[in-house]
């Protein structure tokens, strides 16, 4: 078992402005640095069939391995609020079904065998299907993958193994605060009942039933879906194939217009009450944006500053030189299709929490009063096209790129555009884009803590009345696992 | 050697007839080793799929190298290697090197009063912690703050990171491959010539640390307690991120003299992966890391656990949900039957075909999840396998252990079945090809076959004794290892709550 890394991945960390002292030799600029040999990924070939499938091959021969997926617009946003957790049981149940042909459990043991796999997921915005295996097996496999992907034999058992699991889920979330943290968060910029926020319940998983899945694969295994093929395999070859298993299908269905409305979060102090932490997880939100906007080249640039690194105002501040934090970290994120979350966390000890709150704050205000430096600006332009390469360093990652972006209707070159723009980003763009995009008084304050051992409490911050929120989990047996659980020995 | 994820199993080997970029014979061609005078191990593996490379320092010393009585040290110098050195981080080291000084005169007398045997006096105290801070804040004037990380994360730093285990450290990252000689100044510089700039407020930051995996997580709480009563003398056991009253109190110096015994040549190994000739670039890399310092190989920490020879228990009950977990204690990487326990997690555990999965989730439907794993915490000394299960609503502790050892039982008294143990070889097999085309994961398994066998190729050659795993030796080591004696088992069982739930 792995003890501790440096820092959790995934959070970036932005510096205070670095003070560049000019009588400071520095070494490391003396350094050769050799330009970097043309490197032109290999783009998948894309084809689109006269229905609207496409269809994306991205020949690999490093490794002896064939894998596809196909992605299916639709997911969890869309399902029924009361049957919330729907698409989620839908991604595991079509699976562990199986077919008429194969039932789910002859299927594990046919393919685990082989060391191949096929699996189905349930999301956000789509469910999808893959497979993945030896050369010598693909066939098979990709022959079983696409009965199950077009005749799938929903079975109720798996159903049931599937809704016992969610509920284990359900009824445990409370016992990890980053997770607590994590969903009250998108409750308060999204609202409670908004697809991007609502909570799967025991009510509401319990309430789903076969008839279900079979009409949620009805109406979208219609649409517009996204094959993408890579590995070990001739390209005419697997064209020729997956032209014959789709092109006969119907023509596709687009996906119904989403109108959608966002707000900002109702600007409060939240509070939930975790009595066996001595740490608080505190999430200051917002609501963010999405990539359409002209402004993301300069947003980017702006988060990099204030949350994305070692040298980020906020790592700087509240982990190196205040101590009050490991993880510390944030910016405003952007969704392909809807607007993401504005939010800066921080983890620190119980009794540290308004200090640490207090300097997330100023933080945050400090990106509208504290001028940005030419330093800031060109050191995260240098952090974020230096490192670009690693987007699209391997053929899966370039192939992954490109099934997002037609899924979400972006033009097939919006990286290199978007890497374009990033050094034309100004000091003025960064000010008038702090001006436009940053209001403290907008934000939403949220704290999971231990009340006990939060000193000073939270009415030092002077945010206003505390509001504590309840998340008690609707139907969960209160503190016990139910019959003669506790007491078994 | 456990086939961890993040090795993915490199492993070469029986994929029959595969030629091409696959086969041991294709890796020698690729990969280079050389061992510096100064006793340091580089190598260096080709792959020029896109101009990138991937490293890793592969240090071996870990948590079970924390001296008696400061448990955390070994993770908290991994921090400390990101300060900076005597070129990188500071405006005058000259200047700063004297203020560090006082520091740790400042740091010593502010624990000799609180930890006085008469007890401190309140006054003294206060006015040595202002003094200890007005040093600090003396000392930070001299630094420019996390300059390190900066100058590698604006010149393409991507994955950058270290962890450190039981038995090894690791510091790792990615960057575009005409970086290469940068990296080689920064990396050898940090490990030769690293200086523990804010270290006090460092120890702060992995107070927080411990906070967040540990004290504030019911799982993580669970675990410490675990591994602390399986093992009653070896480090295996003992709080890998420090039990708080000693993290809490590690100076600077004790972490520089951490530094000074493990970080030497003989205790090092550093790979690198990607598109780089080894032959063009061998000679820049041994100036810069020639720079480590040479020494001894560290004595080996020694202690043997003696056999467990009572069944231990640990019964948690609080308002957090249901868990269950046992270990046994078994040899380490070298022993003879090494590949059998990776057998007998991938049969009890590899997927929905998995004894456990098919009898405590699919069949009885008892358990969320269910799984054994092994080797825990560490595999260069002998560790631990362990299995665990998440108990559905309604269901308990009880209940798992009780299933768990029904499906013991039943490993020792019948053979697994030769599709079992085929497919075990099959899956092990492909893992390994999978892990071998990604940079980063192939430089961690180099560097841990050099490390822990004196040669990468074990890598390639550990299907082998995959290959020779039989039924007979699953139901030979069940039987012996699998025993009420050998048992140590930490379960929580959620505690009525005593007020309504939420806000008091």
């Amino acid at each position: 078992m792995r003890a501790a890394s440096m820092f959790v991945v995934g959070l970036m960390a932005v510096i205070a402005p670095v003070i560049a002292d000019a009588q400071q030799s520095k070494p490391w600029e003396k350094i050769p640095v050799p330009p970097l040999r043309e490197f032109k990924p290999q783009m998948p070939k894309r084809v689109e069939l006269k229905n609207g499938i496409v269809i994306f091959l991205q020949e690999d021969h490093e490794l002896p391995f064939v894998s596809g997926s196909v992605l299916i617009p639709g997911g969890a946003r869309d399902e029924d609020a009361a049957k919330t957790g729907l698409v989620s049981l839908y991604g595991e149940t079509w699976r562990t079904s199986g077919t008429a042909k194969m039932d789910g459990d002859a299927m594990d043991d046919f393919l685990e065998a082989r060391a191949a796999h096929i699996e189905t997921t349930g999301g956000e915005n789509s469910t999808g299907l893959s497979w993945d295996s030896l050369k010598g097996d693909s066939d098979q496999v990709f022959t079983l993958a696409l009965d199950l992907l077009l005749h799938p034999k929903f079975n109720a058992e798996k159903l049931q193994l599937a809704q016992q699991q969610a509920a284990a889920g359900i009824v445990r979330r409370n016992d990890d605060e980053s997770g607590i943290a994590g969903r009250e968060a998108a409750k308060l910029v999204y609202g409670p009942a908004s697809p991007y926020a609502r909570q799967a319940e025991l009510a509401t998983i319990g309430a789903v039933k076969l008839a279900d899945f079979e009409a949620w694969h009805r109406r979208t295994i219609g649409g517009k879906l996204i094959i993408a093929v890579s590995g070990d395999f001739d390209g005419a070859a697997m064209e020729a194939k997956l032209r014959a298993a789709f092109e006969l299908l119907p023509a596709a269905k687009a996906e119904p217009q989403r109108h959608e409305s966002f707000s900002e979060p109702k600007p409060a102090l939240y509070f939930v009450d975790k009595e066996d932490v001595n740490q608080s997880n505190v999430q200051i939100v917002g609501l963010g944006t999405d990539r359409r906007n002209a402004d993301v080249p300069t947003l980017a640039v702006m988060n990099d500053i204030l949350g994305g690194g070692f040298s980020s105002r906020l790592f700087q501040k509240i982990r190196t030189e205040m101590g009050d934090a490991y993880a510390v970290g944030g910016g405003i994120s952007f969704n392909y299709d809807h607007p993401g979350i504005f939010n800066v966390e921080v983890l620190t000890k119980s009794v540290s929490t308004v200090d640490a709150t207090k300097a997330a704050l100023d933080e945050i205000a400090g990106l509208t009063t504290r001028p940005f430096t030419e330093e800031e600006l060109k050191r995260s332009q240098e952090d974020i096209l230096n490192g670009f390469l690693f987007r699209y360093d391997t053929k899966e990652k370039v192939l992954a790129e490109q099934v997002r972006l037609e899924f979400f209707g972006y033009p097939a070159d919006y990286l290199e555009k978007y890497e374009a723009a990033i050094p034309r980003v100004t000091l003025a763009d960064l000010s008038a884009a702090a001006k436009k995009y940053i209001h403290p008084d907008k934000l939403a304050v949220l704290v999971v803590g231990n009340r006990q051992e939060i000193k000073p409490g939270l009415d030092e911050l002077k945010l206003g009345a505390v509001h504590t929120l309840d998340v008690t989990i609707p139907g969960a047996p209160k503190g016990g696992p139910g019959d003669g659980g506790a007491q078994q020995q | 050697m456990a086939f961890r994820h993040w090795m993915a199993g490199l492993a070469l080997a029986a994929v029959c007839g595969l030629a091409g970029a696959q086969d041991l014979k294709s890796f020698e061609q690729r990969i280079t080793t050389k061992v510096l005078p100064n006793g340091l191990t580089l190598l260096i593996c080709e792959r020029p799929e896109a101009p990138v490379f991937s490293y890793v320092t592969f240090v071996d010393a870990g948590d079970v190298n924390d001296p008696s009585g400061d448990s955390g040290l070994a993770h908290m110098f991994e921090h400390l290697a990101f300060k900076g050195t005597t070129e990188i981080g500071t405006k005058d080291y000259a200047a700063e090197k004297v203020a560090l000084e006082k520091v740790e005169a400042a740091n010593d007398a502010f624990e000799a009063e609180r930890l006085n045997p008469l007890g401190a006096n309140p006054e003294k105290l206060k006015e040595l912690a202002a003094k200890f801070k007005a040093a600090q804040d003396e000392a930070h004037t001299f630094v420019i703050p996390n300059q390190f990380t900066e100058v590698a994360e604006r010149n393409g730093a991507a994955g950058l990171n270290a962890e450190t285990g039981l038995d090894e450290t690791l510091f790792f990252w990615s960057m575009p491959e005409n970086r290469l000689e940068l990296w080689a100044w920064l990396e050898s510089g940090r490990l030769a010539d690293v200086v523990p700039r804010e270290f006090y407020a460092e120890r702060n930051v992995v107070m927080e640390e411990r906070r967040m995996r540990t004290d504030s997580d019911p799982i993580g709480r669970l675990l410490e307690q675990f591994l602390a009563t399986a093992y009653v003398a070896h480090p295996y056991g003992r709080s890998s991120i420090g039990w708080p009253s000693e993290v809490s109190q590690i100076t600077a110096t004790e972490a520089m003299d951490f530094h000074k015994k493990y970080y030497v040549g003989s205790n090092l190994v550093v790979a690198v992966v990607g598109d780089v000739k080894a032959q063009e670039v061998m000679p820049m890399l041994e100036k810069y890391f020639s720079r480590v310092p040479a020494g001894p190989k560290p004595e080996e920490m020694t202690t043997v656990e003696p056999k467990q020879f009572a069944e231990k228990t640990v019964a948690i009950k609080e308002q957090t949900q249901p868990f269950y977990i046992e270990g046994y204690h078994r040899p380490s990487y070298r022993d003879p039957d090494d590949a059998v326990y990776d057998a007998i997690a991938d049969i009890m555990s590899n997927g929905r075909v998995s004894r456990m999965y098919r009898s405590l989730v699919r069949d009885q439907q008892i358990a969320a999840e269910a799984q054994g794993f092994s080797p825990y915490p560490g595999d260069k000394f002998p560790g631990l396998f362990a299995f665990y299960a998440v108990p559905l609503p309604g269901h308990s502790p009880a209940e798992m252990r009780d299933a768990i050892h029904k499906e013991i039982e039943k490993l020792k008294a019948t053979d697994v079945s030769d599709d079992e143990l085929k497919m075990f070889k099959t899956r092990a097999r492909a893992d390994l090809l999978r892990g071998l085309a990604d940079n980063q994961g192939l430089a961690n398994a180099l560097a841990e076959y050099q490390t822990r066998y004196g040669d990468w190729r074990e890598l390639f050659k550990q299907l082998d004794k995959v290959d020779k795993v039989t039924k007979a030796d699953i139901r030979r080591v069940a039987s012996e290892v699998f025993v009420a004696s050998n048992r140590t088992s930490a379960w929580i069982e959620t505690e009525a709550a005593g007020k309504a739930g939420g806000a008091q």
